[in-house]
């Protein structure tokens, strides 16, 4: 048990253990402030796969603008809220453990892949070429097509946000 | 090559025109008259620059200009489509041109363009005059524009373009076609103010009469191609070996050679077309067209059409035949056919007492002389008559029609109902019309063969000169009768028509034609003096040899290789010609000179029961309608219609109809209620049932959906990772 | 030294973690959410596959980048969509937007 396996277990547990309460937190808020807290754990284990470019990503794109997104959507529609009501619906005690048949599912498909346990020293490995990835999105031999349709995308969606967001004044608003 | 070109383009300005005037300018008569002479004026240019490039052209018989490009492809070889021009297409090209232009022009000032609409004018009569102010206001009678005048020139523009194809094209086929088409454009146009019911039985009449032959020409069309696989006149026509074979290969039929058979059934559609007995009793009846299309049809167009064919298919008509020696079956049956028909045709002529059948009568005796020539092998000739009779009938059509029209200018003048096309209604024209008597003269004298000045004697007398040496003096005597009768029925129309004083109110207020109608015949008759010179023979007395003979080198060379001819020259014929052109001009003369109003014709009293005969055309067309209308009609009426048609098809109609019911009833009742209908109603309420079942599923929530959604999508992940991963 | 099982594990996790709270949640924006944490479980797969198998193609990375971008419109459209059924209908919970019902 090396310093970083604990490491990345106690990070793994917190994750874990915040994303349960993102899913089952009776006031919304509370789950809110558990997605930031999950959203910042992936951040951690990005780190520790080597890719500090994404983890700094996952917390400027995840944690700076969509948690806050949806803090703000859960501030707005919050008068209808009753912190009295069931956060779940009545399924979940059947849904809770399909959920842990698919979790036993996934695993068994995954053991027997034959990669499943390889194992690689990351300490000393340089992480990911940011360079070279700005480069491949921008080379039209590499994956500019798939930037730009990326960028499109964005684009229509704020495009199409705004639009559906709109109060629509008189009309049939 | 530039002629070709020009040869190539020269047929279509007329189709053009057609389409324009009926698509677009129908409604505008000037812009339809102008298209309709524009077009054709743009066809007689360029078939006169293709003359005067050709007319100094040597051995053009032999090696003619053609040009053709594949057009139906037929499994191994095509059918093409092309033109050929040898010294007969230039010839007839000459004059299709000039009288087909002459006929335009004469058409707006016939059709009244400029006058005012009629007042109870209606499309499909001719027009019946308007009443106008004039600036003292009285009332004034005048001439009113034909109501349907575009419908005219569309039509017209049409059969020049039929015509120009047939001359200039280089295979049967497409002369079928062309001559087709000016079946259809004449059906239209002698029934062009199909109102009438004569005209409209008159244009029923010239289709139906001309068929019977045209499907002769067609069964010749098809053995022909049967036999040398070609329709091409070069292939078949200027190739020994074709027309050697054809010559003496037996044909099935009543021992004939092929080139017999296929000779007598092209004839056949000559006699159709060109109106020889026993199928001329279309042509007096067209007369119910107008006269432009009078003209057209006698003159430029249709019935020219048929002695082309007949020129053109000569070779093959005259194959085996040498100069001097037996006539071949094809051969004896057009001078047979041609000089009764001229003989026949002429005696009647001299009994009409209308104005337009006496032309019409003598147009199918002047064939006849053609046909007759081109039966005893006088190629040259036959072809420089049909020149030289072209103008000529087309000056005196359009000189006809210029004293109708005068005559009706009369009427209306007066107010007097007459009979304006009856000659003894008329006389004295001379004074009231000079230009056209003048006109109508030169034509009339060209008719009867008036010596040296006018062409009709020159191709004249050479026909007659080739019968009389050549030996066929049976042919000679019907053919001087003929010519006899000729200057005699014509002298008869000019006197009783512009000699002595008028005979009825209208003809004494006869005005003379505009001068759209006047120009083409002054046209006219120049051609009707000159053309004549073109071809005077080398062995004419003290005139021979002094001008050039220009046609009969040109157009001998068509029948050099065919002799044409005889060896010997007497001079027999020239006497004879001159003695009955001069005596039937006085008998004429003589005769009608004094007749008075109201008169009857002096010939009835001098031929007695033969005037009878011969005033009801033999009753030709009494025994027709005796013969094949009446037993036709019985046919159609009691046996077609009552009783196959009522009878028996109509009770196998009825039999299958009950048959079919009660079939459907037994279906119906059996199958369709129980077994189909029975299937539809199950199926659609098992589909009903299944949707009702499956109702609750769409509950309209998301997440139940998405339950649905992963549990199938594992299930299917976990078949195929069983099935396909693990195995 | 930690073997690759462990990330693939953790974020399996994850997902199902995720799958559980789209199907649970009775709030939309809850719904949202449980997307939120399968993306980022998926996004965990895929850097641990390029880290650990491949290291030297670019594509993994940019594989993600994509994601990102997808992840963004995602929220963006949905939030959007959820204020204005929230506007129109004056509810948030997943089983009263229901007019699809059959």
């Amino acid at each position: 048990m090396t310093s970083l396996q604990i490491v990345f277990l106690v990070v793994a547990a917190v994750t874990l253990f915040s994303a349960g309460m993102v899913v089952s937190a009776r006031k919304l808020m509370h789950a809110a402030l558990f997605l930031v807290l999950t959203l910042m754990g992936v951040a951690f284990m990005f780190a520790m796969l080597g890719s500090g470019f994404f983890a700094v990503i996952q917390v400027l794109v995840y944690i700076g603008s969509i948690a806050i997104l949806i803090i703000f959507a859960v501030m707005l529609t919050r008068n209808m809220m009753d912190s009295e009501a069931e956060a779940s619906n009545r399924g979940w005690q059947i849904l809770a453990p399909l959920s842990l048949l698919i979790f036993a599912g996934i695993i068994t498909i995954l053991s027997s892949w034959h990669a499943f346990t390889s194992v690689r020293d990351l300490s000393g490995t340089a992480g990911e070429d940011v360079v070279a990835l700005g480069k491949a999105l921008t080379d039209p031999n590499g994956f500019a097509i798939p930037f730009e349709l990326a960028s499109i995308l964005l684009v229509a969606a704020l495009a199409g946000a705004i639009y559906v967001a709109m109060e629509r004044k008189g009309g049939r608003g | 090559m530039q002629t070709i070109s020009l040869l190539w383009l020269s047929p279509l300005p007329p189709a053009l025109a057609f389409v324009l005037i009926a698509l677009f300018t129908s409604h505008k008569r000037g812009l339809s008259h102008w298209v309709a002479l524009t077009a054709t004026s743009l066809s007689w240019l360029m078939s006169m620059v293709v003359f005067f490039q050709t007319m100094g052209m040597t051995n053009l018989a032999q090696f003619p200009l053609s040009s053709s490009i594949g057009w139906l492809p037929l499994g191994e070889n095509w059918l093409r489509i092309g033109i050929h021009a040898d010294p007969l297409t230039i010839v007839t090209l000459f004059f299709v041109a000039w009288t087909i232009l002459m006929i335009f022009i004469y058409s707006v000032g016939y059709h009244n363009y400029g006058q005012p609409q009629g007042d109870h004018d209606v499309p499909g009569l001719p027009p019946h005059g308007t009443s106008v102010r004039d600036g003292q206001g009285r009332l004034h009678t005048v001439l009113s524009v034909e109501p349907m005048y575009s419908r005219f020139f569309a039509f017209i523009a049409l059969f020049a373009f039929g015509m120009f194809t047939l001359v200039v094209t280089d295979n049967l086929l497409v002369l079928y076609m062309a001559w087709e088409i000016m079946g259809l454009c004449s059906y239209l146009l002698i029934g062009f103010w199909y109102a009438k019911p004569a005209a409209r039985n008159a244009g029923i009449k010239a289709f139906m009469t001309t068929r019977v032959g045209d499907m002769f020409m067609l069964l010749g069309l098809a053995a022909l191609y049967a036999l040398t696989g070609t329709l091409n006149y070069q292939e078949i026509l200027n190739n020994e070996i074709v027309l050697g074979t054809l010559a003496q290969t037996l044909s099935p039929v009543l021992g004939l050679s092929w080139a017999g058979l296929i000779g007598l059934l092209l004839f056949a559609g000559t006699v159709g077309k060109s109106a020889q007995f026993p199928l001329h009793v279309w042509l007096p009846d067209a007369m119910e067209g107008p006269t432009p299309v009078s003209a057209m049809i006698h003159a430029a167009a249709m019935v020219s059409a048929g002695v082309y064919l007949a020129a053109r298919f000569f070779p093959l008509l005259s194959a085996g035949w040498t100069p001097g020696g037996a006539l071949t079956p094809p051969m004896f049956w057009m001078a047979v056919i041609g000089s009764f028909t001229a003989l026949f045709a002429s005696t009647i002529a001299v009994t009409q007492n209308h104005i337009k059948p006496v032309l019409a009568y003598s147009t199918i005796s002047q064939l006849g002389f053609m046909i007759a020539a081109l039966g005893i092998g006088a190629y040259t000739p036959a072809v420089f008559h049909l020149l030289t009779h072209a103008f000529t009938k087309a000056l005196l059509f359009l000189g006809s029609g210029s004293v109708i029209h005068g005559m009706e200018h009369g009427v209306l003048h007066t107010g007097q109902k007459t009979d304006v096309q009856d000659m003894f209604n008329m006389g004295g024209l001379r004074q009231k019309m000079p230009l056209t008597f003048w006109l109508f003269l030169a034509g009339g004298l060209s008719l009867s063969s008036f010596p040296l000045i006018t062409a009709g004697f020159w191709s004249k007398d050479e026909i007659l000169s080739d019968a009389f040496n050549g030996g066929y003096i049976l042919v000679f005597l019907a053919l001087a009768t003929t010519a006899l009768l000729t200057a005699f029925y014509i002298m008869r129309q000019i006197t009783l028509t512009f000699l002595g004083s008028p005979r009825s109110a209208a003809a004494s207020h006869a005005g003379e034609s505009r001068w759209l109608m006047t120009l083409p015949l002054l046209v006219l008759s120049f051609f009707v003096i000159t053309a004549g010179w073109s071809g005077i023979p080398d062995h004419f007395p003290v005139l021979g040899g002094l001008i050039p003979n220009w046609f009969g080198k040109f157009v001998g060379e068509m029948a050099a290789n065919h002799g044409a001819g005889a060896t010997h020259h007497s001079l027999t014929p020239l006497f004879v010609s001159l003695a009955v052109s001069f005596g039937g001009l006085l008998l004429g003369w003589l005769v009608y000179r004094n007749i008075k109003a109201g008169e009857a014709d002096p010939l009835q009293k001098h031929l007695g029961v033969f005037h009878g005969l011969l005033s009801n055309k033999y009753y030709v067309d009494e025994f027709y309608q005796l013969a094949f209308v009446r037993p036709a009609w019985w046919l159609a009426e009691k046996f077609t219609s009552l009783w196959v048609d009522r009878f028996v098809l109509d009770g196998i109609i009825d039999g299958v109809g009950k048959l079919a019911l009660s079939l459907g009833r037994i279906f119906s009742r059996r199958i369709d209620l129980p077994v189909i209908t029975g299937m539809g109603d199950k199926l659609s309420d098992g589909v009903q049932d299944l949707g009702a079942g499956m109702r609750p599923l769409q509950s309209g929530r998301v997440q139940q959906y998405m339950i649905l959604t992963i549990v199938l999508t594992l299930a299917v992940g976990i078949v195929f990772f069983y099935l396909f991963i693990l195995a | 030294m930690i073997p690759l099982s462990w990330y693939l594990i953790f974020a399996a996790g994850l997902f199902v973690t995720g799958i559980f709270g789209v199907l649970t949640r009775r709030n939309v924006i809850g719904v949202l959410m449980g997307v939120e944490l399968m993306l980022n479980a998926v996004n965990i797969n895929l850097l641990a596959f390029w880290s650990y198998l491949y290291p030297e193609s670019i594509s993994g990375l940019v594989f993600i980048a994509i994601v990102f971008v997808a992840a963004a419109a995602e929220t963006a459209v949905g939030l959007a969509l959820i204020i204005s059924i929230y506007r129109r209908r004056h509810t948030v919970y997943a089983e009263e937007i229901n007019l699809l019902r059959g």
